[in-house]
């Protein structure tokens, strides 16, 4: 059940402190977050406390998060935690309505009303002796774990990350102390190689013939083009995908993906599926599924906004970010 | 008093009063209104009070029907409510939604000749009575020191944890979800089973003493194996429900427009879709939805769609209405709000629009051959019949797999569907861990797993060394015999020996 961990961290792993789920059925004080940090206008972290599932959180796992008590239950991949702090971390992009409400109201002090997990199949880290592993926009956070596992595991790990210019690059850093290499792409050139990652996975792949295997996260575009560039060279590369879910634990279907012709819940059989079997168009026309919907709950909030005198979200209005931001960023790892 | 015969009981059951179909199909309030006092006794009095009354062993339960409707004539409805409550932790639930056409009513012998006596809608009176009234039934209890844990908060979980609490263990429910409830939350709506119903029937739980933890996924957060081992529980109950949803696997399942049950009636139960975009949670609903079976859940899923505002709501069955799993009081009100049924039909085929979106069905028309394994006549198609009709919706209702989470992160054996194999007191494969409810038997009714979640409860009970008897809580019943100390005769040597 531990991670594999250079150090012998069994003290504190193998504590039987029970876990602590923390709140009762009702008037429920909810999941306090402890640390937000602002990488972008548009991406954020938050930091939450949550001991049991700091515990048994893996790498590849995801959460399911309720903002509020009218809020929805929105899946999101588990960037990282801490299992000394009793944390979890999230990275988010504010994209929709609900994200952007986040963005707006998620400082630290509040509390998320619910947050449940760790959902989905963990990551098998294999024995792999070289893997590279790409991480696209949103993407760049989740495959962190996964990376640093593979590190712990003994292989060679080439980090290929991608943004669209060099002031959204975030987590450099924790990229660099697990990554015996580090590819940054950028859009525009402004940092690394101008480029897709595909760009950098191709570079990659010249360097070190002896690829066992490539884990790509992303948006779907993203992960099917990295599926794509290691077709033709027979590479294993496991994706994670992303579909629109209700209860994340198998119950309402409405995650279900075609991998290799079957049907699949992502929730329960996933979320990792191995990307040369993917029905990628398949998944992309099922996130357009609320389109509409989504506009409209969007022009609704903005109009809340506007009448609530509330302005609306730049990093400037996350006052207390300070001290908290930084904990954040140099969050210590157990090992 | 002359003893009652079936000559001289009332010879009509007393009418359901009911929301006008017209109205309701506009809002989301209780479609059977419930009876008012006089229409109760009136049912009451219908009741032969049988000396050997086949109505209890047809309910699942067991409970004592005589009695509690004597105390309703007698007037004594709190007493009614005691002796209901002794075997049903409930009855406001299971007077709406339990099958009573199969159970308790469908071995009335009044049922011989006239109509059963309405027992279901007794029930409920009593159950909704208890609620308006505050009543409870809380016994003393006398902490004994084990630990239970419980997951799942459904009618089994609910059943399990009211008993083993009410045998003075400390009992924990963990719940999915955010809200505790299961199936009664989540699956079944609002006009059939209000939410304020649900929430005094979990208050009832709250207040023996039991906790429930929300927002926890056994499996993931925690395994069954952990709870056992490192969390101190002396015995594990699992009562999660089958719950993973049947797909049929024709062409077009992939579009938009193509969803569960279970994730239409989440949205709308759950997170409130109808209340979009004031709630988060979005529903894109079609103006003609077309549902495919016929059972319960399939008729939640068609009178949910129709108060939310389709146009059209269509029932695709393969078999006839004889054939419908559905309870025949929720068959009878679908009919009357206009679904629009199409009995001998099996989908072959969704269409799309083009744009990734539902456009129309394709299906084949059925005919009935020869009874099957499950005695019902098999439908066979009819070949050349197939037809398209429009539909921007397709919703499948059509049953449940077993959810494989707890099957995936622990070592406790199933059977080959998936589901977790236990022996006939539901003990499972591990140590001090029990399961009921769906997730042994496949999808079924809510007072079945509670009668599951009772039975585990019972061998949990034998398993830790409790014993087993309801003297220990049962409050004194004023007129029954030999009674001492709320101790029947019987139970009290009973108890000398298992004490030894």
């Amino acid at each position: 059940m531990a991670r594999k961990s250079g150090k012998p961290k069994a003290k504190t792993e193998e504590q039987p402190e029970s876990p602590e789920p923390g709140h009762e059925a009702r008037g429920t004080p909810g999941f306090e977050i402890v640390a937000r940090e602002d990488f972008s206008d548009v991406t954020f972290l938050l930091e939450v406390r949550h001991p049991a599932m700091a515990k048994a959180a893996r790498p590849g796992q995801f959460v399911i998060v309720i903002t509020h008590e009218h809020g929805e239950r929105i899946p999101l991949t588990i960037a990282d935690f801490d299992r000394d702090r009793g944390t979890v971390t999230l990275v988010i992009q504010a994209v929709g309505k609900t994200t952007k409400e986040m963005q707006q109201i998620c400082r630290v002090g509040t509390a998320l009303h619910g947050v449940v997990g760790p959902m989905g199949l963990p990551s098998h880290i294999g024995d792999a002796k070289k893997v590279i592993c790409v991480g696209g926009g949103l993407g760049v956070a989740p495959v962190y774990p996964q990376a640093r596992a593979f590190k712990e595991g003994g292989a060679y790990v080439i980090g290929v990350v991608g943004f669209r210019n060099k002031d959204l690059v975030f987590w450099e850093d924790k990229f660099r102390a697990c990554c015996d290499e580090l590819i940054i792409c950028s859009d525009d050139g402004s940092v690394g190689i101008k480029g897709l990652v595909t760009k950098g996975i191709e570079a990659a792949i010249d360097k070190h013939p002896d690829i066992d295997e490539v884990v790509a996260i992303g948006p779907p575009v993203m992960m099917k083009a990295c599926a794509e560039a290691t077709r033709p060279h027979d590479i294993k590369t496991m994706v994670s995908l992303n579909p629109i879910m209700v209860d994340g634990t198998g119950m309402c279907g409405g995650c279900r993906v075609k991998v290799g012709g079957k049907v699949m819940f992502a929730c329960v059989d996933g979320p990792d599926f191995d990307g040369h079997d993917v029905d990628f168009d398949d998944l992309m026309n099922r996130l357009r599924r609320f389109v509409s919907e989504e506009k409209r709950a969007m022009e609704k909030w903005q109009e809340n906004c506007k009448r609530l005198n509330q302005e609306p979200y730049t990093p400037d209005t996350v006052a207390e970010r300070g001290g908290s931001g930084s904990a954040a960023a140099g969050t210590g790892r157990p090992s | 008093m002359p003893k009652k015969t079936i000559r001289t009981i009332p010879q009509n059951r007393a009418p359901m009063p009911v929301q006008d179909p017209a109205e309701r199909v506009e809002n989301f309030a209780e479609v059977a209104l419930g009876f008012g006092l006089e229409d109760a006794l009136i049912e009451c009095a219908r009741c032969l009070d049988c000396p050997a009354p086949a109505c209890v062993d047809g309910c699942p339960v067991g409970i004592d029907i005589p009695a509690f409707i004597m105390k309703i004539i007698d007037k004594d409805y709190h007493g009614a409510y005691e002796i209901l409550s002794e075997a049903n932790l409930l009855p406001a639930i299971c007077g709406r939604v339990c099958p009573q056409e199969d159970q308790c009513e469908g071995v009335c012998p009044v049922g011989d000749t006239l109509e059963p006596v309405a027992i279901g809608r007794l029930e409920r009176w009593v159950g909704d009575e208890a609620i308006e009234k505050g009543w409870s039934n809380v016994p003393y209890v006398e902490p004994n020191g084990f630990k239970i844990g419980i997951i799942g908060s459904g009618p089994a979980g609910m059943a399990c944890a009211a008993d083993m609490a009410k045998a003075g263990c400390d009992v924990t429910i963990y719940e999915a979800l955010h809200e505790p409830g299961g199936v009664l939350r989540y699956g079944i709506p609002e006009f059939r089973l209000p939410n304020d119903v649900v929430d005094a029937e979990i208050a009832n739980i709250l207040k023996l003493g039991v906790k429930i933890e929300c927002n926890t996924l056994v499996g993931r957060l925690f395994t069954i194996e952990q709870m056992r081992n490192e969390m101190g529980f002396d015995a594990v109950f699992i009562g999660t429900g089958a719950g993973y949803p049947k797909f049929m696997g024709i062409p077009g399942e992939s579009l938009n427009g193509v969803l569960s049950a279970n994730e239409l009636l989440t949205r709308c139960n759950l997170m409130n879709a109808g209340k979009f975009p004031n709630y988060d949670t979005p529903l894109d609903l079609g103006r003609r939805v077309s549902v495919i079976g016929s059972g319960n859940t399939a008729m939640d899923a068609m009178r949910v769609s129709l108060r939310l505002g389709a146009e059209k709501v269509y029932c695709v069955y393969r078999r006839t209405r004889d054939e419908s799993p559905a309870r025949l009081e929720e068959l009878h009100h679908a009919e009357e709000e206009g679904i629009e049924f199409h009995w001998l039909t099996a989908p072959v085929e969704i269409l799309d629009d083009g744009e990734g979106n539902v456009r129309a069905m394709r299906c084949l028309r059925m005919e009935l051959g020869e009874p099957d394994d499950s005695g019902r006549r098999r439908p066979i198609p009819i070949e050349g019949s197939e037809y398209e009709f429009e539909t921007d919706m397709v919703v499948y209702a059509i049953g449940t797999n077993a959810n494989p989470i707890l099957g995936q992160t622990s070592n406790i054996k199933l059977n080959k569907w998936g589901y977790i194999e236990t022996d006939e007191n539901l003990a499972s494969s591990l140590a001090g861990v029990f399961a009921g409810g769906d997730i042994v038997t496949g999808a079924a009714t809510v007072i079945l797993a509670m009668g599951a979640g009772r039975k585990a409860a019972r061998s949990m009970k034998a398993y830790l060394g409790i014993r087993d008897t309801a003297a220990v809580y049962l409050s004194e019943r004023s007129g029954s015999e030999g009674t001492l100390f709320g101790i029947p005769a019987a139970e009290r040597n009973f108890a000398r020996i298992r004490l030894a």
